[in-house]
């Protein structure tokens, strides 16, 4: 049994938090310190004839100004798509790209300096429509697309023997879902506090998801070997993916510094935080499933076409989730994929919670669920039929471990009351199912590849038995920290407060690579245990010195080494600590994480490999109001398998927190867009649920320890939001007999469907199951 | 001109279209005060004129000057209040960039009475939370408001 793992440890940086302490990268000052802010281009694809910067030079406090010729290096992500440079270099891409960047003494003097940059454009044909974009095109968006058109990528997968299953095929239903991309919106807007020391140094402190990441960028675009560089990583204010890119800023605000001899700070504006987007893809998508008489899932059959915006960003990673990423958590014995990402001249998709696999599980949910009607089998009966079994390997060679898929649906199942609810209430009272599954980190990493592990983590102990812990993992608010605090505390039988993580920096961390694609808890805390591991070593060994026990018979719990060796003995922590420091000073460790080697070796075969899954089967609960056509979800059930949770508390707060991004994409979120034109870009208009808008969430941690999971864990920071989308769509269904395929379910589009209903015959409950 | 920030006086002379959000961050250095939005929506630049709420970036700071303002470091100074206590023992804060507006619009309803959990809900419907939902954040009010009316 574990003491700290598995309990409801509060945040550890909760305090700071609470008390207007924590600082985040806004907050930061440093003694003379500048302020950066960017002129953006007005136009969304136009060639710069010339950029006049003497009026902007001549207003009171700027201090320098760059443009985007000065630093045309290339950056991205993924280091297969360097499609992105700090500013325009020839020409602009959508309507927010930077073209000049200006330093002054003040906020105000910066911003007003950058309004008085000057542009000459030669405007290009605009590409607004993904269908046009995937065609040849007069004005290729990137240079190097293929035969003249706006293809970033292009994936074509087939497993089985798709044609067959769909030949010999029950029952076939397909679905054409359309989805217009939706944004992060973390509260705290991007900020970067950059400056270049008298050594030639560089230290960037920023709001970043993965400083290793930004590190290697700035190492790229400045020519500097990595060590001259140091990125700091202070508290951020939520990222949900959105802060996971190297982004232009950051390198602009150290280009300003080097330019200026001054540090630099920028922060976004709210504005600018949504023209940088790189959130969910606005994505059209073909689904066809093929069933046998029973039911059993014979084939997939889908096609997604993708619209990247201007950038590549995580895309090419995006395409390939869309496709492989419906292979769970359902046994599909045949699969096949074509998926298109395509730039168009509007802010760059990137990656957003749950990445690459949203719409494509809405379509699929929503599918199954036509499915079982038209069979007529009740919705979850249906799921349980077709769940992929526990330690199996899927048609695209994906290696499933642990899974308690059966477990999260009866687990909701029986509490929500489904079966004396589904297809049972009155018209406009409706109750559905969706199901959904989450990588727990990506097997093959982007950066560092694929020789060095995933994840390392140091640890250092001093004097007083305190544990400093080193690691490059990046808690983003989604408390990381607290899992890595807890995981080391329990290795060595100490209490939470003993164990320090020191704030992400590169000269002090390892390599890790940051938070995203969930890879934290699994990657970090497996890192961190057998760091801690490690360290436990040289106690036992001291321990073993102090009292002639062996060392082997010791364990660490509440703050000693205790061994049941000759009547037992117990030797206090500290102790052994300072019996193991004698002629060596400090103790340190260092444990790391490397992912298996599975998957297959055809073309793509890594992408959406995982170490471990997280399965997910949650029920909701809705009423429409038949009048005004607004959703109200009452309740979701939210049967969850993240393995064993290291900490209760948190994983309640993923799944409450996925639950509300998932309902709000489905409800009204939406990056509304006049041609290539952002129109809603304020939190005001882009219109997130509020406190008033949130049903109540009953969460149900019903997962098995998984194998190689840290202490049993698995991802939660994902895998709960997909599941939320399709359950309620499915309980509008039960509620009106409407099915939705275009997002978002706004009250408008509800509205026009009911009263299109009525014209065409009247609104009612959809048929019962038979027999269920 | 003179501004009382959590009972201390703060002698300065902003320019006329200063904003109370950049007075307290800039001029005075209490960075709990967050910019979130600037435009109202979002509640992070919550802070307390003569114990009401008000969005420091919609409030000219020469318009509060001689009043009481309570930011984020001043509600309890030194320890944790029991609804701070609360908010971070519930989990009712992840990334905590709109705790500090939460606590004040929080502070301001409980100090109104015991409120029942719509009138929670109503209450912070003002302030925009993207990681928890708000299940926590609700909850750890009502249990602070079992503490007593002075949080």
């Amino acid at each position: 049994m574990t003491k700290v793992v598995g309990a409801r440890v509060p945040l550890v940086d909760g305090p700071a938090k609470a008390t207007g302490k924590a600082l985040y990268a806004a907050d930061l000052v440093r003694p003379g310190m500048l302020h950066g802010a960017i002129a953006r281009s007005g136009e969304s694809h136009a060639r710069i004839l010339s950029i006049d910067l003497w009026d902007a030079m001549k207003e009171p406090g700027v201090a320098g100004i760059i443009t985007g010729s000065l630093y045309p290096r290339r950056f991205g992500v993924l280091p297969i798509t360097r499609d992105e440079t700090m500013l325009a270099v020839d020409k602009v891409r959508y309507r927010g790209e930077g073209i000049a960047a200006v330093a002054a003494t003040s906020r105000v003097a910066a911003e007003r300096a950058a309004r008085r940059v000057k542009v000459e454009y030669e405007r290009l044909p605009e590409y607004a429509d993904p269908e046009e974009s995937a065609g040849p095109v007069a004005e290729p968006i990137h240079a190097g697309t293929e035969g003249s058109t706006n293809l970033q990528k292009e994936v074509r997968q087939e497993f089985g023997n798709v044609e067959e299953e769909f030949r010999r095929a029950a029952h076939i239903v397909s679905v054409r879902g359309k989805f217009p991309g939706v944004t992060h919106a973390a509260l705290e807007p991007h900020a970067t506090l950059a400056e270049w020391g008298a050594n030639g140094r560089l230290t960037v402190w920023s709001s970043t998801q993965v400083p290793h990441y930004l590190h290697r960028a700035l190492a790229e675009v400045f020519d500097l070997p990595a060590h001259q560089i140091r990125v700091v990583k202070p508290t951020v204010g939520g990222g949900f993916g959105g802060k996971g890119d190297p982004m232009p800023h950051e390198m602009v605000a150290a280009a300003l510094s080097r330019e200026t001899g001054h540090p630099v700070q920028i922060v976004l504006s709210r504005e600018e935080v949504f023209l940088l987007n790189h959130g969910r893809h606005p994505t059209r998508n073909t689904l066809r499933i093929a069933a046998d008489a029973e039911g059993h899932l014979r084939a997939i059959d889908l096609d997604a076409l993708i619209d990247g915006g201007a950038a590549s960003s995580f895309g090419t990673v995006t395409t390939y989730y869309n496709g492989v990423l419906s292979v769970g958590p359902y046994d599909v014995p045949a699969f096949r994929y074509r998926g298109r990402r395509v730039y168009t001249n509007r802010p760059t998709s990137g990656a957003m919670r749950a990445h690459g696999s949203v719409n494509t599980r809405y379509s699929m949910e929503v599918a199954l669920d036509m499915l079982a009607e038209e069979i007529g089998v009740d919705p979850t009966e249906l799921r349980l039929r077709n769940f992929q079994a526990p330690f199996s390997t899927t048609v695209n060679q994906f290696r499933i471990t642990s899974n308690s898929a059966v477990r999260c649906l009866e687990a909701a199942r029986d509490r929500s009351g489904w079966r004396s609810k589904f297809r049972k209430m009155p018209l406009g009272r409706g109750i559905g199912v969706g199901c959904g599954f989450f990588i727990s980190g990506s097997n093959s990493p982007i950066h560092f590849t694929p020789r060095f592990p995933q994840s390392t983590v140091h640890l250092k102990l001093d004097m007083d038995g305190g544990v400093t812990v080193h690691s490059g993992a990046s808690d983003i608010g989604q408390g990381s920290d607290t899992v890595l605090t807890q995981i080391v505390a329990e290795v060595l039988g100490l209490e939470p407060g003993q164990v320090h993580v020191a704030a992400t920096d590169t000269d002090t961390a390892p390599v890790d690579l940051g938070s995203y694609s969930s890879r934290v808890t699994f990657m970090m805390g497996n890192a961190g245990r057998k760091a801690a591991e490690a360290m436990l070593e040289t106690l036992r060994t001291a321990a073993g010195e102090i009292s002639g026990r062996s060392p082997d018979s010791f364990r660490a719990v509440d703050g000693v080494l205790a061994s049941d060796e000759g009547g037992g003995v117990k030797v206090p922590f500290l102790d052994a600590v300072h019996r193991a420091m004698e002629h060596r000073g400090a103790l340190q460790s260092s444990g790391s994480y490397e992912s298996p080697k599975i998957g297959g070796s055809f073309k793509g075969a890594k992408a959406g490999t995982s170490p471990a899954y997280s399965y997910a089967a949650y029920i909701a609960e809705v009423s429409v109001d038949l009048d005004l056509g607004a959703i109200h979800v009452e309740k979701v059930w939210a049967g969850f398998d993240c393995g064993r949770p290291i900490n209760p508390l948190l994983v309640e707060g993923q799944i409450e927190g996925s639950i509300h991004m998932g309902l709000g994409q489905l409800l009204g979120e939406e990056m509304r867009y006049r041609g290539t034109r952002v129109m809603n870009s304020s939190l005001l208009d882009y219109g997130t649920l509020s406190a008033v808008d949130m049903p109540e969430v009953e969460c149900l941690l019903v997962g098995e320890a998984d194998p190689e999971g840290p202490f049993g864990a698995k991802e939660a920071g994902e895998g709960p939001l997909p599941p939320v989308l399709p359950a309620v769509a499915n309980a509008v269904y039960d509620a009106v007999g409407i099915r939705f395929t275009e997002l978002p379910l706004s009250p408008d589009r509800v509205w026009r469907a009911l009263r299109e209903r009525e014209r065409k015959g009247g609104l009612q409950k959809p048929p019962s199951p038979g027999g269920s | 001109m003179r501004f009382r920030v959590n009972g201390l006086d703060y002698d300065l002379n902003p320019e006329a279209d200063r904003l109370l959000v950049d007075l307290l961050r800039e001029g005075f250095g209490l960075t709990g005060t967050k910019r979130g939005c600037e435009d109202g929506s979002c509640g992070a630049c919550t802070v307390l004129v003569e114990g009401e709420p008000r969005h420091a970036c919609l409030t000219l700071a020469r318009r509060v000057s001689g009043k009481e303002i309570t930011t984020i470091e001043g509600v309890s100074p030194g320890r944790l209040s029991h609804l701070q206590r609360s908010l971070v023992d519930s989990g009712g804060l992840q990334c905590g960039f709109c705790a500090p507006g939460m606590i004040l619009t929080a502070v301001a309803l409980l100090r109104r009475g015991k409120p029942t959990r719509d009138e929670i809900r109503e209450a912070i419907s003002g302030n925009f939370c993207r990681c928890t939902g708000y299940a926590k954040i609700i909850e750890a009010i009502e249990r602070a408001a079992e503490e007593g009316p002075t949080p």
